[in-house]
């Protein structure tokens, strides 16, 4: 463990110097084509029934979290910090997938018992 | 090797103490768990919006909810102006690590230059919101209130509705989606005001030259990163409330 993180405290410095112009217009351009593919989907693949809306929402939440992950990792710069930040920034989001997990369900349940109001 | 040897051993590991373990200055890992807490607000109003969409046997589809470009058709451009709108914030987050780099290089000119830049952008998106929200009103949509609101009629009620859903209508549904509309997206404008807000203060502070005295432009680096979180937000908002 030590050994391990007195490397990276040197790296550290470095790489927070990587985050050049050229490397922010790169995930500019990967952040907007994930857009566009996403208005190809939603305009064109699903409309003529190239793709049905099921599958549809699945590659949505995807590209989401594809997008999320570009976001937090290079313009929020948390790819170039410790991985002790990084682990107590996302490991806590394990509480809000299960809660996800357990409101869907309830929905689902309430979708089959309630009256159709 | 002596045991006082390896405790002087021990003492050098990042978490010894003596030292920042995460090398990351105290404000900025502040901004951090306060983002943190902020996207736990913000997952537990989608998460309830889920969990309503999920309980309902019809939902509005967005597609025929949101199909206008103000200004230009009243209908029959889904998804258009949604699209501007996503396309201005991310911009706006480009221009934002733009200043936050320039900062780095301690080159004020262009730091103002950028940060003025990314202002400019989150006045755009907040005039888009307001006319979007403008447009829903003008339908009938509004906290507590839509299209079939007042109405007693089934026939009217379905009437007023049908425009909106595809397939079965469910008043209980335009309601819901209605209120969770203006609340989250609310709650998000509400984000991104402040956010122009604290941008404009730390552009007076480049201006004035307080960075350059200090020595440093982390402050750009910390109203930086609550400036994507808004962008961060706006992805899921887009996602679940326009695609989904």
């Amino acid at each position: 463990m030590s050994a391990h993180q007195t490397h990276t405290d040197d790296h550290a410095h470095e790489a927070h110097e990587s985050m050049s112009k050229s490397k922010i217009w790169k995930v500019f351009f990967i952040l907007l084509f994930i857009t566009v593919i996403e208005f190809i989907i939603a305009l064109w693949a699903i409309p003529g029934h190239h793709m049905s809306q099921h599958v549809g929402n699945y590659v949505y939440i995807a590209l989401t979290l594809l997008k999320a992950f570009y976001i937090v990792a290079y313009f929020m710069h948390l790819k170039y910090e410790k991985l002790g930040l990084q682990l107590s920034l996302t490991v806590s989001f394990i509480f809000i997938i299960y809660f996800i997990v357990l409101m869907l369900i309830e929905g689902g349940y309430l979708h089959l018992h309630m009256p159709k109001v | 090797m002596d045991s006082l040897s390896k405790l002087d051993q021990v003492k050098t590991t990042p978490w010894a103490g003596g030292r920042s373990p995460w090398s990351v200055e105290y404000g900025k890992i502040m901004m951090w768990f306060f983002l943190l807490s902020d996207a736990f607000t913000f997952s537990s109003l989608l998460v309830y919006y889920g969990a309503q969409r999920f309980s309902k046997f019809a939902w509005p589809d967005p597609d025929l909810v949101f199909q206008s470009i103000p200004g230009f058709a009243d209908h029959g451009y889904p998804l258009v102006f949604v699209g501007i709108m996503t396309f201005i914030l991310i911009m706006s987050s480009v221009t934002m690590v733009l200043a936050v780099e320039a900062g780095h290089r301690r080159s004020k000119k262009e730091v103002i230059w950028w940060m003025v830049a990314t202002i400019i952008g989150g006045l755009m998106f907040l005039g888009c919101q307001a006319i979007e929200w403008t447009h829903l009103h003008h339908e009938g949509f509004w906290w507590g209130t839509n299209p079939a609101s007042g109405l007693k009629e089934e026939g009217a009620i379905k009437a007023a509705l049908q425009p909106f859903f595809d397939g079965d209508i469910s008043f209980v549904s335009a309601q819901q989606f209605a209120n969770l509309f203006f609340t989250i997206t609310g709650f998000h404008g509400f984000h991104v005001f402040s956010g122009v807000v604290i941008n404009i203060i730390i552009l007076c502070m480049v201006i004035n030259g307080t960075f350059e005295k200090r020595g440093h432009y982390l402050m750009v680096e910390k109203v930086g990163l609550y400036w994507h979180f808004v962008d961060l937000v706006w992805v899921f908002v887009f996602t679940f409330f326009y695609l989904v």
